[in-house]
């Protein structure tokens, strides 16, 4: 398997499975952070050191299989093109950081996209796991089996009062980041995700937008996720995240019943209308794409709309980002080329479903 | 929208602080802005690095506490990586393992600040290179188990989790132990 397949294909395969609670949990990521415990973390390391790392383990787990996973593929990432790094960060497979360093770092990707191993990032070694739908508690699991392979062969930097050692306090102890990417149109819509922030906040977890910067969250897609990494053992941090989530749920489901129950046509049509952007519109910016890609998730979730299968947001989210346009055009293209690029594509999906 | 400190020039960073639940807004203009320290001169997005050296600064920085005269911290370096301690406050990382230690002292209050008030690990450990301080844990975790049995009046409970830890104590694997619980 190449380099090429995990470009060209939008959506990793898991991503099309049905997990728990999948009408507004899109997935569930896991990332472990650790680090060779006799080399300097990347910020202060010599290059051969950090050659010694990626050589190390790429000689130790390529072509590997972990668990029901397809085996890892290496990739140096200076041997990609920049819009292959990109799309591969569209992909949510790879961090804009480890593009940044792309002279020194690497990763190791599973052929079925569910675990990415990136190698000379802020720290020597993040490894992320991915699930379809609401799975902190298996996927935690999961990610300490393959911590627990790393470990056979590698020693990690690990001290007995502040855990595993990253470069950045931040990730100090655990080095875990638990995130989960939730879609909550009907909490912004009657903007209570807002006012819900404070207290998430204070329970030690942060709410962003997956895309679009700053608190706008493009598509309605928010990423919540874990800030606090020492004193509080990972099992805990999980069960937090997940009571969190619980809520959000819940509240985003209440939210929904609600706006059906009272908004009469005015959901549906808006729905409709989206729908019918989508379908027809020969110039789409990313913002405007995003917003009915929502709305018609929506439609789905809340039964208006029953032919489309609900992994289109997600797909067409990633399938319709700046770098998989010019890869599918398979050449740079202007702002505006894109817009009329996206507009094509989603029509094109959209008249596949409907076939 | 108005800048609220100049009342001339249209607000461009609009803020919103939440504090012990209170939630106030603040409008200002870019010049109004650099001028009140709501942002810097940086050409660069401000990253979780700046906001964190900027703890360190707070900590240790240009305002050090006259109470410790001594303490030069300036002067410090990393024996392994040779980071100095004007090179850690700058951007806020660790260049090794060993700086851990090296800048030990300037830690807790970092590590409090960034973890809730947290300063020590309490989750999972590298089993094969760390196999003495996971026996520990797990003798430390049936301990507490034996005082709940206790005061539950468990006893013939108590007395088999007792016999555990005895034999850990005793030097038997606690990995030993788990497999044979499993079986």
């Amino acid at each position: 398997m190449s380099l090429q397949s995990f470009i060209n294909r939008a959506i990793s395969p898991w991503m099309q499975e049905e997990g728990p609670e999948h009408d507004i949990v899109l997935s569930t990521r896991i990332r472990l952070a650790r680090n060779f415990a006799d080399v300097p973390f990347p910020l202060m390391a010599r290059e051969d050191q950090l050659e010694h790392v990626r050589d190390r383990l790429k000689h130790e787990f390529e072509g590997k299989t972990f668990l029901d996973n397809e085996s890892l593929e290496y990739f140096n990432m200076r041997d990609l093109s920049s819009n292959e790094s990109q799309v591969l960060t569209e992909k949510h497979l790879i961090s804009p950081f480890l593009v940044e360093r792309s002279k020194e770092s690497a990763v190791l990707l599973s052929q079925n996209e569910r675990v990415s191993l990136m190698i000379n990032e802020e720290d020597h070694i993040r490894m992320q796991l991915y699930f379809p739908g609401l799975q902190l508690e298996s996927g935690l699991e999961k990610a300490f089996k393959f911590d627990d392979w790393l470990e056979e062969t590698i020693d990690f930097a690990f001290d007995e009062h502040r855990g595993y050692l990253t470069s950045c306090p931040t990730n100090v102890g655990t080095g875990l980041r638990a995130s989960v990417m939730l879609h909550l149109p009907a909490l912004t819509l009657t903007q209570k995700i807002g006012k819900m922030m404070p207290a998430i906040n204070q329970l030690g977890f942060v709410v962003r937008g997956t895309y679009g910067e700053g608190t706008e969250a493009l598509g309605n897609i928010y990423q919540l996720s874990n800030q606090v990494t020492l004193g509080r053992s990972e099992e805990d941090i999980i069960q937090d995240l997940n009571s969190v989530v619980t809520k959000l749920i819940e509240r985003e489901r209440y939210a929904r019943n609600l706006l059906v129950e009272q908004s009469e046509y005015r959901l549906e049509d808006r729905i409709f209308r989206s729908y019918g952007i989508l379908k027809h519109s020969r110039i789409m910016e990313s913002k405007e794409a995003a917003k009915c890609l929502s709305d018609l998730r929506l439609g789905i979730d809340v039964g208006f709309i029953n032919h489309l299968s609900t992994s289109i947001l997600n797909e067409l989210m990633v399938l319709t980002q700046p770098a998989f346009l010019q890869q599918y055009a398979k050449q740079p293209l202007s702002a505006e080329k894109r817009d009329v690029k996206r507009a094509s594509i989603i029509r094109e999906r959209l008249n596949l479903e409907e076939a | 929208m108005e800048c609220s400190i100049c009342n001339m020039r249209p607000a461009t960073l609009h803020l919103t602080n939440y504090l012990n639940g209170h939630k106030s807004e603040v409008h200002v203009c870019h010049e109004c802005a650099l001028e009140h320290g709501y942002i810097e001169k940086h050409d660069e997005p401000y990253t979780i690095h700046d906001l964190l050296s900027g703890l360190f600064h707070h900590e240790y920085g240009a305002h050090s506490q006259p109470t410790q005269p001594s303490h030069t911290p300036h002067a410090e370096s990393c024996p392994n990586c040779q980071m100095t301690y004007q090179q850690f406050v700058n951007t806020g990382k660790f260049g090794c393992a060993y700086c851990y230690d090296t800048f030990s002292q300037h830690l807790n209050p970092i590590l409090r600040r960034v973890h809730s008030g947290n300063v020590e690990h309490v989750g999972k450990v590298p089993e094969r290179q760390h196999v003495h301080l996971q026996k520990k844990r797990v003798i430390q975790s049936y301990r507490e188990q034996l005082n709940q049995l206790i005061q539950d009046e468990e006893f013939e409970e108590a007395a088999r989790v007792r016999d555990k830890i005895k034999a850990l104590e005793n030097g038997e694997d606690h990995r030993e132990d788990e497999r044979g619980a499993d079986e």
